[in-house]
């Protein structure tokens, strides 16, 4: 098909960062009206391309054509002026500014020296009904919802005149619902001739909503697939870059002795008022993965933080192949073999401005491997971290640069290397795969199975159920603190989880531990 | 002496002892609403109280008569703003740590002021006392009015110059373009950034303006109050201001307030020794007393979890946007 001149034609863009190259001779056009998706893993290179052509960086080599015009975009006024507006992924919003003030920002109406409030409150109710895009002006974005927060997003870049609009990850954060509404309202914007570039790497969006998928791995890129022409397994493929299966064998196996043992475990809520956990029981043996089902809030954190020493407990005990841990240290649980994937990666498992190789021996620095009479032996450490970022492929452009630098998926590849390689007892994970690609996701699983098979006992807390189904041997329900029952992975189904997750407790037989 | 007729003199004289604070609190209000600690007003204020005294005293002696004290204010501000644009350069350009910064400029300043003023006087440690100061204007009919004619229009060109400063803060600041874009700055410079607004160009601004008005607030105390320039001119003033603003929230009227309550501090040491009773007072307790408000308030206002600008205190980073 003969198509007129592209409204976005990147030629041959190369960018590189110390000690990596971010992108490498990438080429793209983008049509007029279509939805055309930047597909690839965390890390390789669509944020930092889509900041090229946003004007937040300056490539090193290449071209930018806009609507078929060589231009040097070098800042977002630029790029605005050029009519391409970015929906970024952390919103870049003034919390305590109303959502008008938000919008006008930088091209404000006036009268005389002021701002001219009441036209401002006109112009953005006039552009949200034309787009379906609901927000009411006058309220502050601190009060409004995060899926309200990007309609005032996208209503910023149409407010300037957008033509060309960049959707940075834009349903990472969003619920189940807001990721329809969004669906739609790319469409909306499409079907007015608006032409959308979606950056993401979530396989089923890209079916649902895009014209054209370019596929990127490590800063190339590979293909450019028209949408109904292709499928998930093969743009699942051409993004990892090697067979991705999305079933994985889990070995039937007997497993070994009981190894965890949590006896009537009661914790208190913070404010001394109700129970967060009350009288939790259950076993882990050597060799398994027990998943833990649930509604976010309803005792997970607080388990966790009982049986790593975070919190203390009221009553109940927590014992590790035999050694009573209720009344010990967190150091001390965690040399007696306690190891942990936190949920959140960059506040709890991490130092993001401490460099690679400290953040390796975050939980081992006293070793004495690592140093001798109070000081460090950084060429141990160093070795020690090399080797770790070595076998477990965390992608970083060496040991000594900040934790901040990497991508999230090599983050938590970093915390998995870590703890793994403490040889630990148990290992708690708690939603060890949010936010990640396909690619880390499979890498995160593998390496829970593979410590499976070597003997250690497995606690995986997790919201998607999917992922509990794939994983453990054994998943129980909590619910308001308590166990609400526990299934063998064969017996397990949608509706016998729901009816546990929303209170029921479970009948008959294969009753848990409650 | 009657109570309206005290109560009045007590609110003038408090006003002016506000002006300084005023000028010195608004200065460092613009400099942080844009991002920037201005630890530093304290040093900006002392750089605007030797520059008047100066500037004032040549002028003079070259016979310029009464416009003196109007070129010493001049060269307040063009000190003021010297001293500013060390800030902005260190903390904007070069990404220095602020608060350092800030501490840096207040021994620099109370260091090159003496040395000056040393110099110039012959070793001197104050200048010369000023004939040609600011003196009082009553505006005439205002000036007539029972009670407020008294406290609020019979007073320093400085302290008329504070009254309209008020609300023109809060109306450039939360009316205007430019108001919005230099808050914007200060709470989230990526979301300024990302819609092509210069957060250099604004940090510049605010700092500068940081530095003009506490130039102001510096003069106004040579020029309206001491009479002269020495080491005790400022004496914390500039710290005062930095409490009154954060007492104030970060927003001007607030400010205003604040510095009439501490205005009021030093006022009282002075209007209480009209009466005999004050003599059982010792003199160091009323002296100390402005100090000790503003330790309290911050121990109280901070207490509170008052929170100012979002983005202040940090060096805008690009690459974290």
């Amino acid at each position: 098909m003969e198509q007129a001149v592209p409204v976005v034609e990147l030629r041959g863009i190369t960018k590189r960062f110390p000690g990596i190259v971010a992108n490498d001779n990438i080429s793209l056009q983008l049509r007029k009206g279509e939805i055309h998706a930047l597909l690839g893993e965390n890390g390789a290179g669509k944020s930092t391309l889509m900041s090229i052509l946003f004007g937040l960086y300056q490539p090193d080599e290449g071209e930018i054509y806009v609507n078929g015009s060589r231009e040097i975009i070098d800042g977002p006024g630029k790029a605005i002026k050029l009519g391409i507006g970015m929906v970024h992924q952390h919103f870049k919003l003034v919390q305590n500014f109303t959502v008008a003030e938000n919008i006008v920002l930088g091209i404000e109406p006036r009268r005389g020296f002021s701002i001219n409030y009441r036209q401002a409150h006109r112009k953005v109710s006039e552009l949200s009904e034309q787009y379906g895009l609901k927000v009411d002006p006058k309220v502050q974005i601190q009060d409004i919802t995060v899926g309200m927060q990007q309609r005032v997003e996208i209503l910023k870049t149409l407010y300037r005149g957008a033509e060309i609009l960049i959707f940075d990850e834009p349903t990472a954060v969003l619920t189940v619902q807001e990721i329809h509404e969004l669906m739609q309202i790319l469409r909306n914007l499409a079907a007015e001739g608006k032409s959308i570039i979606l950056i993401t790497h979530k396989l089923k969006e890209i079916m649902e909503v895009s014209d054209r998928v370019t596929v990127i791995r490590r800063g190339r890129v590979i293909d450019t697939l028209t949408t109904s022409e292709t499928n998930e397994s093969e743009l699942a493929e051409k993004m990892v870059g090697r067979r991705v299966s999305f079933q994985l064998d889990k070995e039937k196996r007997e497993p070994g002795p009981t190894l965890l043992q949590v006896n009537h475990l009661t914790l208190r809520g913070s404010d001394k008022g109700r129970n967060v956990l009350t009288d939790v029981s259950f076993e882990i043996r050597a060799g398994e993965i027990y998943g833990l089902a649930g509604v976010d809030g309803n005792g997970q954190h607080e388990l966790v933080d009982a049986i790593t020493g975070l919190r203390p407990i009221e009553s109940g005990s927590v014992v590790l192949g035999g050694v009573d841990l209720t009344r010990k240290s967190v150091r001390d649980r965690m040399s007696a073999g306690v190891a942990q994937i936190p949920e959140d990666r960059q506040k709890q498992g991490l130092v993001l401005d401490f460099k690679v190789s400290e953040n390796m021996v975050l939980t081992t620095y006293k070793d004495s491997r690592f140093g001798r009479g109070g000081f460090i032996d950084e060429k141990a450490i160093n070795e020690h971290a090399s080797k770790l970022v070595g076998e477990f492929d965390v992608r970083t452009a060496g040991i000594h640069v900040p934790m901040r630098s990497l991508s999230g998926g090599n983050q938590q590849k970093a915390i998995i290397a870590r703890e793994l390689t403490r040889d630990p007892q148990l290992l708690i994970a708690v939603q060890p795969t949010r936010g990640l690609d396909i690619g880390a996701i499979e890498f995160v699983h593998e390496r829970l199975l593979q410590a499976k098979n070597e003997g250690k006992a497995i606690l995986l807390i997790s919201y998607e159920l999917d992922e509990l189904y794939k994983m453990s041997d054994r998943i129980a329900v909590i619910f308001d603190g308590q166990i609400m029952g526990e299934l063998d992975s064969e017996e397990v189904d949608d509706e016998k989880l729901g009816l546990m997750m929303s209170g029921n407790r479970l009948k008959g037989e294969g009753g848990g531990a409650a | 002496m009657d109570l309206i007729s005290d109560l009045a003199n007590l609110t003038n004289s408090t006003l002016v002892f506000a002006t300084a604070l005023i000028f010195g609190a608004m200065g460092g209000l613009f400099s942080e609403r844009s991002g920037v600690f201005n630890i530093g007003l304290e040093g900006m204020m002392t750089g605007g109280a030797f520059a008047a005294a100066i500037a004032t005293w040549y002028a003079e002696k070259a016979g310029y008569g009464g416009a003196s004290p109007w070129l010493g204010l001049l060269a307040g501000i063009v000190c003021g703003v010297l001293f500013s644009l060390l800030l902005a350069l260190a903390s904007v350009t070069l990404k220095a740590n602020q608060a350092i910064v800030g501490v840096v400029i207040n021994i620099l300043a109370a260091a090159i002021t003496l040395y000056l003023v040393k110099i110039i006087f012959n070793g001197a440690g104050d200048t010369d006392i000023l004939n040609e100061v600011f003196s009082k204007w009553a505006i005439p009919g205002l000036s007539d009015i029972p009670f407020f004619g008294k406290a609020l229009f019979n007073t320093y060109p400085t302290t008329y110059m504070a009254y309209i400063l008020v609300p023109l803060c809060s109306y450039i600041l939360f009316k205007t373009p430019f108001g919005l874009r230099l808050r914007s700055v200060g709470e989230h410079p990526g979301a300024s950034d990302t819609v092509g607004i210069s957060v250099t160009k604004y940090r510049y601004i605010g700092v500068i303006i940081s530095g003009v008005l506490a130039g102001i607030g510096g003069a106004a105390i040579t020029l309206t109050t001491t009479g002269n320039f020495s080491h005790s001119t400022v004496s914390g003033q500039g710290f005062i201001a930095l409490a009154a603003m954060i007492f104030g929230r970060w927003s001007p009227w607030g400010v205003f307030g604040a510095t009439f309550f501490f205005g009021m501090a030093q006022a009282l040491r002075n209007f209480i020794k009209l009466y005999d009773w004050s003599a059982h007072i010792p003199m160091e307790f009323l002296y100390m007393l402005p100090y000790l408000l503003t330790l309290l308030v911050l121990a109280g206002a901070v207490g509170k979890g008052v929170k100012g600008p979002a983005a202040a205190g940090e060096p805008y980073d690009p690459s974290k946007r």
